[in-house]
This record gives structure tokens, sequence and C-alpha cells, in this order.
């Protein structure tokens, strides 16, 4: 081969540095560029000698060290998937430290050299690192030990000095000045962080809240940007699994004479029921994979693909209230009027556009093996955990190093094809680099979004408000994120042998300590009152939310928004139910309901941002086919406690195809301080399209050999050639609260809009997602009449003639059935009406100048009415 | 095996390869380049696009021999951080990836069917893009920035 590249990641060299330091140091801080050049550097092992220590979470100098030469270097266990994280870290720092942007160098998720934050995950980023304990903790922790270092050195009071780009300067005579650089450049501050350091108040950011550009950006869109899938070790093999295409099958026997004499040395690894080969390229393991044999048991049976929601309802479960008000049945025996409904999620998947990836290089077996893994995990310091599980080695011993992967929205392949490249490497002793195909990534790497079946119920009073909720939802489980404990959580991990405990149903449900609308499985309208004490954003008193959880034949992990986004689809479908039934508008009825002043205002922003129209739904006056036009909107507090957001969809329904078209979307987001303001657009646009896309596409399908879902064909996804549609967004700058997730509010309830904005135009409820043409024409046949709509307009007109004509000819009945009409005059000014039972009319203004107001009503065959009214000045001769 | 040469973004490469591996295992594999890249081997989603005598195809179907004395452009080819090329700096200026995975496929075909058409609509444009998937749905950034590069180009 004319080329060969093998150079070391640049994270892996810059990590290295770090690490030198710790062998001289003997401790855990970086205070300058260590010496090395990047050609010493690739020539030697990146993992250095293990093992590695544990990066202590409260000592600052875990989190940011300072360079002689100024640089601020940032150490975060808070990954970046494209959501522009790492820079919203990056504004954080400079921000709290009072240095210009540019000289903050990132480092995230590294086992070796950032501290344990656990997972990625559930819009926890900022929660996390602007609260207590975390980065900005360290970051305010470092500024005022380095002002009392200054306040020594210069001989004045920390009052008397300020920070201006990183030089602490006494305020009265500038002169007297020391930099950060100059006072501890490669020096510890050995100083643990302090919960009485003070933040920076946001009122007074200089980087936060700026639309500063992601620093990934550039090199993602030229090419230079280093993914995971580029991860290039000197000597590096390459990997592929074979799978088995039924859930639970079992390895009977391998026939390796099947690859033998394939070119690329291939070499078969079996470990119990994990198999694959190694071979030399890319191409030859893939031809090799493809070519082998192996004999699998059957398997299990999985459930009827048809049968499946009937199914789940009539298993063994575990059950737990997350709300229980007691009086629930009582309140919908004694209401005025009640309504149920039942709603239906599918499994989803990730289907991240890049299949996952991860490259291993572990020497030894046992306790004594080492190595460093590269993985676009969500959580670096669970999958080293797990993979030492996987292996048997000593956690200690193993290096995870963070490499970003294509998105994941979740527990996608990313884990488990760490395991896959980690147990091929031991096995060949040499780097190796596994991407999956398509299908191993759909069909046996990804834990599955699990599918739902919700029934809902309610009561109303004789003013039409809300009296009882009652929610009752059934899923599945089976696995979940990897931890040491639970590495068979995701397919590798049980195809080795682990194993994870089954689903345990039980008899009484559990019931809770305290409200936690985590899975917000509970509506927005309760007061979510647990043992006296009320944890949600609503006003209804009786509630009841009861979750089922089954053994899934899947596995199952988060996927965006896990369990809320379906959950929300019920409840904020169901409110829009209700409301319609009551002839409400959806806006004002869910504001009748709601308490938190912050949830009202993300919802009073987006209607007033989409000039909503106050009306119930359906929308008068759509004809029963063709195309015809509505908007829906659904309201969400994230997580129970992690922000607020509102979706208002615009669509365009035909009502011969069944085709959606979504013509805008306009969405609000309140969480909190904003970081970044284009970055917190950016991730409710693409969320609010990924939302949609799951609406109206997304269901994985399987047969009795398994699951069919294997490429875009079979699993449709949202794709360009489609219509785009309009996105107006609404970011809400509060700067009185504390800084919530912005990644998963959108996605989570644009279903619920969705299905409501179809309902608004065609009359027709859909409960079942996704909204496949198929489904949009059925619930079109199962709809109730459809309503009329008056209008009424004066024919064209001088103002000075005593009578004008009245046309009601522009009403609408949608079944271009019959219609009756009834002109009158009303208010104070009195005329006579002429045909006043014909669409069109003759008012003669009989009581002298002045305004006239007439009222037209029709009436349709079935008894539904309409009004509508116009006002006329009549300035006489 | 056999020996293919090709020219890539400008420079005669050579590689003794398979010539029914995809083109796209060789751009990857022997040249080391990070622009195209793999997303499903089947033709579907378009993260493995690269120019072959300036048409957009999918390099992870298309197998080396089809390359051999032909020049390939990937997105590397277009420009660099440092002088990116100006439908580069637009996708910059309107922050128009999030992960950025798919971006090979939404830059050629955009930009490839804009230099043909000048003043394409943004339905043109939205068209242009069939067959082409970007999972974090930033379609809307995307659009935007071929619609700045469609204006400027039709200048």
């Amino acid at each position: 081969m004319s080329m060969k590249h093998a150079t070391m990641t640049t994270d892996a060299y810059q990590a290295l540095n770090r690490r030198d330091f710790f062998k001289t140091a003997g401790a855990l801080v970086i205070g300058f560029h260590a010496a090395g050049n990047p050609q010493q550097a690739s020539a030697q092992n990146p993992i250095g000698g293990a093992p590695y220590p544990t990066v202590p979470l409260t000592a600052t100098d875990s989190w940011v060290a300072i360079a002689a030469d100024e640089t601020v270097y940032v150490y975060s266990g808070k990954c970046d998937f494209g959501q522009g994280f790492r820079t919203v870290q990056a504004q954080l720092a400079a921000d709290e430290l009072y240095v210009p942007f540019e000289r903050v160098n990132m480092t995230i998720c590294d086992t070796a050299i950032t501290p344990d934050q656990g997972v990625s995950s559930g819009s926890q980023g900022s929660p996390t690192q602007f609260g207590p304990s975390a980065l900005r903790q360290a970051l305010a922790t470092a500024r005022e030990t380095l002002l009392k270092m200054a306040a020594d050195q210069l001989k004045a009071q920390v009052s008397e000095l300020q920070i201006i780009n990183g030089v602490i300067s006494v305020k009265a005579d500038s002169s007297r000045r020391v930099s950060y650089g100059s006072l501890v450049g490669g020096k510890k501050l050995s100083t643990a962080i302090s919960a009485a350091a003070k933040f920076k108040d946001p009122a007074t950011y200089t980087v936060l809240g700026k639309s500063i550009p992601r620093l990934d950006v550039p090199s993602k869109v030229t090419g230079e940007f280093e993914y995971v899938q580029a991860v290039r070790l000197p000597g590096m093999l390459h990997g592929k699994v074979v799978r088995p295409t039924r859930q639970g099958a079992r390895v009977v026997s391998v026939d390796e004479s099947s690859v033998k004499g394939m070119p690329g040395n291939v070499k078969v690894v079996v470990k119990k029921d994990f198999v694959g080969v190694v071979a030399d390229r890319e191409w030859d393991a893939l031809q090799a994979a493809q070519a082998l044999n192996v004999t699998w048991t059957g398997g299990t049976t999985l459930p009827a693909f048809d049968g499946i929601y009937d199914f789940m309802t009539k298993q063994p479960t575990r059950k737990a209230f997350i709300v229980n008000s007691g009086d629930v049945d009582g309140q919908l025996k004694a209401a005025k009027r009640t309504f149920s409904a039942t709603y239906l999620h599918p499994f989803q998947m990730h289907g991240s556009m890049g299949t996952s990836c991860a490259v291993a290089d572990i020497k030894g077996t046992g306790t004594a093996a080492t190595g460093t893994i590269y993985a676009a995990t969500q959580g670096v310091y669970p999958l080293r955990d797990a993979i030492a599980t996987v292996l048997g080695a000593s956690t200690n011993n193993l290096r995870v190093i963070f490499k970003e992967g294509s998105g994941c929205y979740g527990i996608n392949g990313v884990d488990t094809v760490a395991y896959d490249a980690s147990i091929l490497s031991q096995a060949v002793g040499k780097p190796v680099r596994v991407q999956y195909t398509r299908r191993d990534e759909n069909v046996a790497g990804e834990n599955y979004g699990p599918a739902f079946v919700m029934r809902l119920k309610a009561g109303v009073d004789d003013k039409n408000q809300l009296t009882a909720w009652d929610y009752e939802g059934f899923s599945f489980s089976k696995g979940g994120r990897p931890t040491g404990n639970a590495a068979a959580n995701i397919i590798s991990g049980e195809l080795v042998g682990l194993t994870i405990a089954a689903v345990a149903p039980n008899t009484t449900p559990t019931v809770p300590a305290a409200f936690s609308n985590n899975s917000n499985a509970a509506p927005a309208y309760g007061t979510g009152t647990v043992n006296g004490v009320s944890g949600s954003t609503g006003v209804l008193r009786n509630e009841r939310v009861l979750s089922h959880t089954i053994q899934s034949p899947f596995f199952t992990g988060p996927l965006r928004s896990p369990n809320r986004l379906q959950n929300s689809f019920a409840n904020e479908s169901f409110m829009d139910e209700v409301a319609a039934a009551l002839g409400e508008d959806p806006v004002q009825y869910r504001l009748r309901h709601l308490a938190d002043p912050r949830l009202i205002d993300a919802l009073k922003q987006a209607a007033s941002a989409a000039k909503w129209e106050t009306r119930s739904a359906p929308k008068r006056g759509n004809l029963r086919k063709g195309k015809v036009t509505g908007r829906g909107v659904a309201v969400l507090l994230y997580e129970g406690n992690n922000g607020y957001s509102t979706v208002i969809a615009e669509v365009e329904v035909d009502q011969d195809k069944g085709n959606v078209v979504v013509t805008r979307f306009v969405i609000s987001q309140d969480s909190g301080p904003v970081s970044n303001p284009d970055g917190l657009r950016n991730q409710m646009e693409g969320g609010t399209l990924q939302g949609m896309s799951r609406a109206l596409r997304e269901e994985v399908r399987w047969d009795d050999f398994g699951v069919t879902a294997a490429d875009w064909r079979k699993y449709p996804v949202f794709q360009f050639g489609e219509f785009v549609p309009q996105m107006v967004t609404v970011p809400i700058n509060n700067l009185n609260a504390t800084q919530d997730g912005a990644g998963e509010g959108a996605i989570t309830i644009v279903a619920a809009a969705l299905a409501n904005a179809i309902f608004d135009a065609t009359g027709a409820r859909i409960r079942q997602v996704p909204f496949t043409p198929q489904r949009v024409l059925d619930a079109l046949t199962t709809r109730g009449a459809g309503l009329p709509l008056a209008v009424a307009k004066p024919v064209k007109w001088d103002g000075f003639s005593r009578e004008v004509v009245l046309d009601g000819s522009g009403s609408v009945e949608p079944a271009n059935g019959a219609l009756t009409y009834q002109w009158r005059s009303v208010g104070s000014s009195q005329a006579a009406i002429y045909g006043a039972g014909q669409s069109k009319a003759t008012a003669q203004f009989s009581s002298g100048p002045g305004d006239y107001t007439f009222e037209l009503k029709i009436t349709n065959a079935a008894g539904d009415s309409d009004t509508s009214s116009i006002t006329v000045t009549y300035s006489g001769r | 095996m056999a020996e293919v040469k090709l020219t890539v973004n400008g420079k005669a490469a050579t590689a003794d390869v398979d010539p029914n591996m995809p083109l796209l295992n060789l751009l990857m594999e022997d040249l080391g380049l990070n622009g195209p890249k793999f997303g499903c081997g089947l033709s579907q989603c378009g993260a493995c696009t690269v120019l072959l005598d300036g048409e957009p195809i999918r390099s992870c179907v298309t197998p080396c021999s089809d390359a051999a004395g032909k020049k390939v452009t990937t997105i590397e080819g277009l420009g660099t951080t440092k002088t990116p090329h100006r439908l580069q700096q637009l996708f910059i200026e309107e922050q128009a990836v999030q992960c950025g995975y798919c971006i090979s496929g939404i830059l050629l075909y955009g930009k490839t069917y804009i230099d043909k058409n000048p003043r394409a609509s943004r339905e043109d444009i939205i068209q242009s893009l069939t067959g082409l998937i970007c999972r974090c749905h930033t379609h809307s950034r995307m659009v935007k920035a071929l619609e700045r590069y469609a204006q400027e180009v039709g200048k």
C-alpha cells in the first residue's frame, strides 16, 4: 500500500501529556504543556502505565488547571454528541474565570484524566455542571483561590482586586497586577471544591448568553473532525461481529473452516455466544463475517407483532404508583361527564446516522489485563467498569477515552460495540477497530425505546373543570445502561454469558415516598401530591398514575426522552380530547388547569408567537375530503423539574391519501438562563423534527424470524426530499432560574401536538404512533360529523344606502349537506331583516345612523350549528 | 489484489487492494481521510458521498475499480478549516450541523446541484437532497445555508 496512516488521536496525545505529569508529580493536576511532540508521542502506546488513579471529584485541580502560557485547561465528565455542550462548558469556564473564550482548552470524558461524572444523559449536562459540586463550583473555587493568592502577592485585600482577561490587579492602581499564569502556571491549586465559593451572577455574564459558534463545526464541515470511526492506532486490525438473527439464540457450533483461506489473516473469536472475526482490513473482516458458518439454536419465540399491544396488557407486571390521591374512582363516579381513551406507542430505535464503532487495545488476560478503549459512549466510567466485568479485568487497569461518534440520542450501540472491540482485541493481542454494519446496529446492537400502552380516563364537573385523572400505562423493559454490576444490560454482555435479573412482577403496586414525575407519566395538570406535598405543575388534586413494567423480548434503554415521550403523547393528546369534547379552546383549557407560572408563560409565549386563534377543535368548515389544515398544541415540564416547553404544530392533511405535511412548528423553551441562544435554537429545531420523524414514520417491526427493521427502508425516518417545516423558536431567557436541560423538551411533545393538529384539521383522533397514511385514513373512517362554519359578510355597500345585503353563502357544511340559515339583528340599533331564513338576507336600517350588528346562525341536518356576526356602520344620508 | 490508481483531492494516489472493495474503505483506510463516512453500506443515507469526476456518488457501494483513473473529491477537497469553501463557510455561519456525521452528502449533493442550477429555489434544493438522511434533523439550517449559497452563485 502506498500510504498507511497510523496516527495517534489528538485527544490521546493531550491526555498523554497530562499523564506524564502524574508520573512525575504523583498527583492529579496539569500545570503545563508537557514535553514531547506528536512524533514522539505517536511512537508510544497511549496507555502509559496502568493502573489509572481515581480522579477525585472534590479536588479543584481535577477540573481546572492553568498553564504558564495562560491557557486554562478544563476537564469535564460531560460529553458532547453534537449538541454543543463542549462549547457551552468552555463558555462557562471563560465567564467564571474572567478569561477570553479562546484561552479555554476543554478535555471531556477520559477515565484517566477527567472526574467521574457518570453518564451524560437525561438532559442533565447543564443542571449538573451549573449546579452545586461540579464544574461551575470548581471554577468559582479556582477563581476565589487565585484572588487570595494574588491578594497575598500584591499585598492587597481581595475586595480591592479586579480580574480582567485573566489578570488580577488592584482596582485603584492597575500597575499592581499579576496574571493567572504567572501566579500559578504549572502549579496545583491544591484546594477542595468549596461549597461557599460564589457563582458569578448570570446577569453579568459576558461569554455565556452569547451565540458563540460551536468549536466543532468548522472541522466537521471540512472533514477534519476526528470521530471515533477515524481513530487509527499502530498495528490496528479490523473486527466484525456475527450475531444470531433470533432473540436468545445460542451458539451450537462455529465452523471455522468456512472462512479458511479468506484474505486478511482471518481469525475467528468465540466467547460463549459471542462470535466475531478479526482481519487485516475492514473489507476482509466484513467478508469473513458474512461467510462464517455459525449454527444457532432456535432462540425464543417472539410475541406476535400484530398483537403486541394486546399481549402487553395480559402479562404479569411490576406495578408502581407515581401518584395516587386515593379518591379517583369516587371522583370519576361523581363526575358530570367522563372520558376515556387508549394510546399506543411502538418500539423505536435510535437509528444513529453512523453505525456504532469503537477501537480497543487490550493486552493480557484476567486481572492482569490492561488497555485503552476509544468509544463514543455517554459514560466513560460506567463503560470502563462494565468492560472490566466482561474481561474479568481490574477497572483501574482500563482506560476509556470518549471520542465523539454520530449523534446517539441515548443508548444506541456505542457501548456494546466497545465490548466487542475489547473482546476481539484481547483475543488477538492487537488493537482492533469494530464498526457495525447497518444490520448489526439495527437488529442486534442497540437498546430500543420500549413500546407503550396507555389507558387514560378523566372526569369533569358542570363547569367543565377536570375533577379526576386516571393513567394506567404498560411498557417493556430489559437491560439498559451498562455498569460494572449490570454488564449484561446490553447485548454483548448477554452473549458472553452474563445475566441480569428479569423484571420481577408484584401484586401490590409500590407507593412513592415523594412525588417524582421523572417519566412524565403524571399529567401537567395535577398537583402531584404525595404525602401531603405537592410537586407538580397543575391544579387537579385527584389523580392516579399507575405504571406496569413487563419483561421485554428486546433489549430496551434510554432513547431521547425515554418513556417521557410516550407518556406525553398520551397525556397531551388526552387533554386535547377532553377540551375538544367540551368545546373548549386547547390553550385556554390547559391554562385553566395549570398553576406553574413558568409553564403558563411558556405556553402563552408560544401561543402568542403562533398567533393562536382562540376556538375549539376541530376547525369548523374544513371539508371532509382533499387537503385541510389545522393546528395543535402540547406542553411539558420535562422530567417534572427540568425545563418547560410548548410545541405548536400546524399541519396540512391530505384526506384522500392520508399524508400529513407539517407546515410550521412554533416552539418555546424555558430552561433558565440561556447559555448559547443559537445552540439552544438548534436543539429545539432538531429535537422537534426528530420528534416529527418518530411520530410520523418510525416503528420497529419484526416477524417470526426476528427484527425486520434492518435498514433505512425497513425503518424509515424523515428524510431530505420531503417537506421541511418552517421553524419558529422562542427561547425564554430566564435569568432568575437554574440552568435546566433543553435538548429533550420539544421532542417529547411533538407527537401529541401533531395528533392534536390532525384532529383539528380533520376531526379524526389518531391514537397510535406512527401516524402513517394508512392509520390516518383509518382514523378518518371513525370520525364524527364535521362541524359547519358560519361565514357572514355584507355584500359590498356604500355605507349610505338604507339597505345592505347580508351574505351567508360562504358558510361551509363539511359534508356538503343541507344548511338552514337564520339572520337576526342584535345590539342596540335594531334593523329590519327581509329574507332572514335565506343565505342572503337584506337589512333595512330603521333606527337611523349608527352601528348595526347582525348575527347569522347556521344549522346542519345533524343539528350542529354555528354563528357568525358582522357589524356595519350606517352613516345615513 | 490489484493496483488502483486514482486522483484524490487533486493528488495522485495508488493503493493495492481488492478491486471489489468499496471505494470508501480505500479512502478511509489507505488514505486516512475522515470526510466520507460509513453510514449504512447500502446507498440509503449518503454519509459516504464523494464526487467521482465531479458527480456525487455513494462510495460505500462503489467498487474501487470504478474509481480507477478518475478524480475523487471528498469534503476535505473542498476546503479546510483555515480556508473553507464558501459553502462550508455558510454551514459554519448557519451552524448547520449537530453531530455532522451526514455532512458529506448534504454538502456534495447540494453543491453539485446548485453549481449547475444557480438560483435554485428552496423547493429545488430540498428535492436535490432526496435520498439523504440527517438523523439530528438539522434540515432547516442546512437548507438555509444552501439557499444562501444558491443566492450567491446565482448573482
